[in-house]
């Protein structure tokens, strides 16, 4: 399982590729949901006066 | 040796375990084990009642917001504590195999996971929801982290029964997020839970003091014997069925309610009787399984009533 290594640089297992992958997809799918949070909750704490501003 | 090991080496006078790090061999499942799931969906459900029976309008996106908050945070406090006794977790049998123990997440990843969603949780609940409602998140955080992983849980066999505290705030943070302030009903759920917890842990401890007494955990039965902890164990669900009953005594809940708090009180008394008098042989860890399997039951179904009494009291089906 331990990385091999390749002149100056790690290369990792195609095991530790996996999960980083899994890991990087949960990391965006949380930012997705976090994205989508704060503008639901901006829309319901400001409701439709969030567009009606002065020029 | 690796590259990684390789620099460690010159790395190793400043002390750092992130010098000497592989890299991380976690998986998705592996920091969602770290959230403690299971304890996680106790303390969701028990938010999401206490958001739903407190009075006053919620939005649902606003509900949704701090049941994800409340969710997050105890998942934070989860990690911090697999983080802290990543070495207590290694000698047991019923924790060997998470997360840290086993390997597969590094001591530092988990303290980082933890700590970003301990501040994030109570950041977003305060800014998006109330900070009534995070200032008690965070206070629970910092009590179930600070105040019972370490200090109470290494030093004193009431560790359970104070720290149980941190796990008896969700219900009174989701009031919270709704009113904004803590009134007595509130009070009544954390009781609920608070006395709760020590025939609950207690049954488990009964089963597994062999495990506490390895790890150097001074649980009751590891420093009081396990007669002891049996006479506990019962006195503490003698002490719970008033307790359980209380929301309907105290008119914030109905008699349905009143019905179902008292039929499982008893039974909560009937099998700690049983624990209490089965003290050898091999009807002795099963009764303590069934006080275990039953106390948990206990807690989902005592909560499911309440909201189920309150929405009838609310259209009127009942008074």
């Amino acid at each position: 399982m331990n990385p091999q290594v390749n002149e100056d640089r790690i290369v990792l297992t195609v095991e530790q590729q996996r999960r980083r992958r899994g890991r990087s997809i949960a990391i965006a799918l949380s930012l997705g949901l976090f994205v989508v949070l704060i503008y639901a909750v901006t829309v319901v704490k400001l409701g439709p006066a969030v567009m009606i501003r002065p020029l | 040796m690796s590259l990684a090991s390789e620099s460690a080496d010159l790395a190793r006078p400043l002390g750092s375990d992130l010098a000497r790090a592989e890299p991380s061999l976690a998986g998705v499942e592996d920091y969602l084990a770290l959230l403690k799931p299971r304890v996680m969906s106790l303390v969701v459900f028990t938010a999401l009642v206490g958001l739903l029976v407190a009075p006053g309008h919620v939005h649902p996106v606003i509900g949704f917001t701090a049941l994800l908050c409340i969710a997050i945070g105890a998942g934070a406090s989860g990690a911090l504590n697999m983080w802290y006794d990543a070495d207590i977790d290694a000698v047991m049998t019923r924790t060997a195999k998470r997360p840290i123990p086993a390997g597969r997440v590094q001591p530092g990843e988990a303290l980082a996971f933890g700590a970003t969603l301990a501040v994030f949780s109570v950041a977003a609940l305060g800014t998006l929801v109330n900070w009534l409602s995070a200032a008690l998140l965070a206070f629970t955080i910092v009590f179930y982290v600070f105040v019972y992983t370490m200090w109470l849980k290494r030093s004193t066999p009431q560790n359970i029964v104070i720290g149980g505290a941190a796990g008896a705030f969700p219900p009174v943070v989701g009031w919270a997020a709704v009113t904004g302030d803590v009134s007595l009903a509130p009070v009544l759920m954390f009781l609920i839970i608070f006395f709760w917890t020590p025939p609950h842990f207690w049954a488990l401890s009964l089963l597994k003091s062999d495990d506490y007494a390895r790890a150097g955990v001074p649980m009751l039965p590891v420093v009081s014997g396990l007669e002891e902890t049996r006479r506990q164990i019962l006195i503490y669900s003698i002490v719970l069925l008033p307790i359980g009953l209380s929301p309907t005594l105290f008119g914030f809940a109905g008699l349905v309610y009143g019905a179902v708090a008292l039929v499982c009180g008893a039974m909560m008394v009937a099998l700690s009787w049983r624990v209490w008098r089965e003290r050898s042989g091999p009807a002795s860890p099963s009764a303590a399984r069934k006080l275990f399997a039953f106390s948990l039951l206990y807690v989902f179904v005592l909560f499911a009533a309440l909201l189920i009494d309150h929405e009838l009291i609310k259209f009127g089906l009942l008074r």
